[in-house]
């Protein structure tokens, strides 16, 4: 059977694909950011698996406000690097893993959550500034990626319950795949950020702190937090760390297992409007 | 029953939800075919008359002619959308953002630099932070950002 063998958390704020892109990584501004990753580069470069299952959200991108989904996953062969405005980012194709995909749309749809299934779907720096940050710049990423978009640009987004609820039920649809194959799953997105009217600019530590601290060790409790309290303490686009209560959901303390290892933690502020948080977390 | 918004005693802050979806739902549709590089080009040779081609009304035409983006969100816009004119401007997220706040460029990128915004203050409406009605603009940039 295939298995979920590590979670992997962190922001995917689009400056840090822009100073990728232009070569900036090594100035004053953005070299103490990209050293935060050093490690987890290193430990990628060492635990490469088959599959990545990437929960991130589309920026009105593959999805304007002719169709909203809520939960969206992508079961085409590969996913084209979308222009955000920019041109697109010059990164690799990626390459999705169409029969792990709709073997988890078909058990996690008779599990109750209703994913809207897209068979063709730009990404945007959402799903590709993760990649970076962990696989640097390959001329192809290590290995097919799932793209798993949560609409969190229209209020109401899911809650933090649904969010936990819907990793077990991942957890549940990879353990039932016939091969054995290696999965990651990451939640991205946040941390505290807000990108619009006077607020704009804010940032709580504190916030953070606590919410990766609660990752860690007190998931199912940090999934009853409810919307307000993100969008009051974390900003309105902080919301976005429900995101992560989807990662979290499917590793295996959660199914009555063991605790997953803390392998690398990092918190870092500004990315551009943005405080930056990664986590990576280990089954045994 | 009216429906539960708890997210409007927030200072500073527009929650993007159905009504404003609603509301905005052609100016945030104009932003997106701003991704089309053909696009970009018709929209920068003449941006009334690109504009005069969605069935926005002429309130959301002016915001987006001054670059208003307070303005544009007060009229349903939302962020991820008007960041597609930003893109098309040559603009980044951070302008954009900072735009909002009354702050210059180089006041925004500092406040970030030394940690961002602070939320003390700024949990709710009438407490006293920077991002409070009586506290806006909040720099010398003067709240618009057209440059």
């Amino acid at each position: 059977m295939a298995r979920i063998t590590a979670s992997v958390y962190t922001s995917h704020v689009p400056a840090i694909g822009a100073a990728i892109d232009l070569g900036k990584t090594a100035e004053p501004y953005w070299a103490p950011l990209f050293a935060g990753y050093e490690p987890s580069k290193r430990w990628m470069g060492q635990h490469v698996p088959d599959v990545i299952f990437l929960v991130y959200n589309d920026h009105a991108t593959a999805f304007s406000l002719d169709l909203i989904p809520t939960f969206a996953i992508g079961t085409a062969a590969q996913f084209a690097p979308a222009d955000e405005g920019w041109g697109p980012r010059p990164v690799p194709m990626v390459i999705g893993h169409p029969e792990l995909a709709s073997h988890i749309a078909h058990s996690v749809i008779q599990d109750d959550f209703d994913l809207t299934i897209v068979n063709r779907m730009e990404v945007d720096h959402g799903l590709t500034v993760p990649l970076n940050l962990l696989c640097g710049t390959p001329a192809a990423w290590p290995c097919p990626v799932i793209p798993f978009a949560v609409n969190v640009v229209q209020y109401p987004v899911p809650s933090g319950r649904r969010c936990f609820s819907l990793g077990q039920a991942i957890r549940r649809a990879v353990e039932s795949y016939d091969a054995p194959l290696n999965v990651q799953i990451w939640g991205t997105g946040g941390m505290s950020h807000q990108l619009q009217g006077p607020r704009a600019g804010l940032i709580n530590r504190a916030f953070d702190t606590a919410f990766l601290d609660r990752l860690i060790e007190d998931p199912a409790g940090l999934a009853t937090v409810p919307h307000i309290d993100y969008v009051r303490e974390a900003g309105s686009e902080g919301i976005e760390l429900v995101m992560w209560l989807i990662a979290r959901g499917a590793m295996a303390d959660v199914a009555g297992g063991a605790k997953p290892r803390v392998v690398h933690r990092f918190y870092h502020v500004p990315a551009s409007n943005t405080a930056v948080g990664h986590l990576i977390l280990e089954d045994n | 029953m009216s429906l539960d918004k708890p997210y409007l005693d927030v200072p500073g802050t527009t929650i993007f939800d159905a009504e404003q979806s609603r509301r905005g739902y052609h100016l945030n549709q104009f932003c997106m075919s701003l991704m089309k590089a053909a696009n970009r080009a018709r929209f920068k040779s003449d941006e009334r008359a690109y504009l005069d081609e969605w069935p926005m009304s002429e309130e959301q035409k002016q915001a987006v002619l001054a670059r208003d983006l307070n303005h544009c969100i007060a009229l349903g816009g939302n962020i991820y959308f008007l960041a597609k004119i930003g893109a098309t401007d040559g603009k980044s997220f951070q302008q954009m953002a900072g735009s909002m706040t009354g702050m210059t460029e180089a006041e925004y990128r500092d406040m970030m630099v030394r940690g961002g915004r602070s939320i003390e203050g700024n949990r709710f409406v009438g407490e006293d932070g920077d991002a409070q009605a009586h506290r806006q603009p909040q720099g010398a940039g003067g709240g618009r950002d057209r440059g």
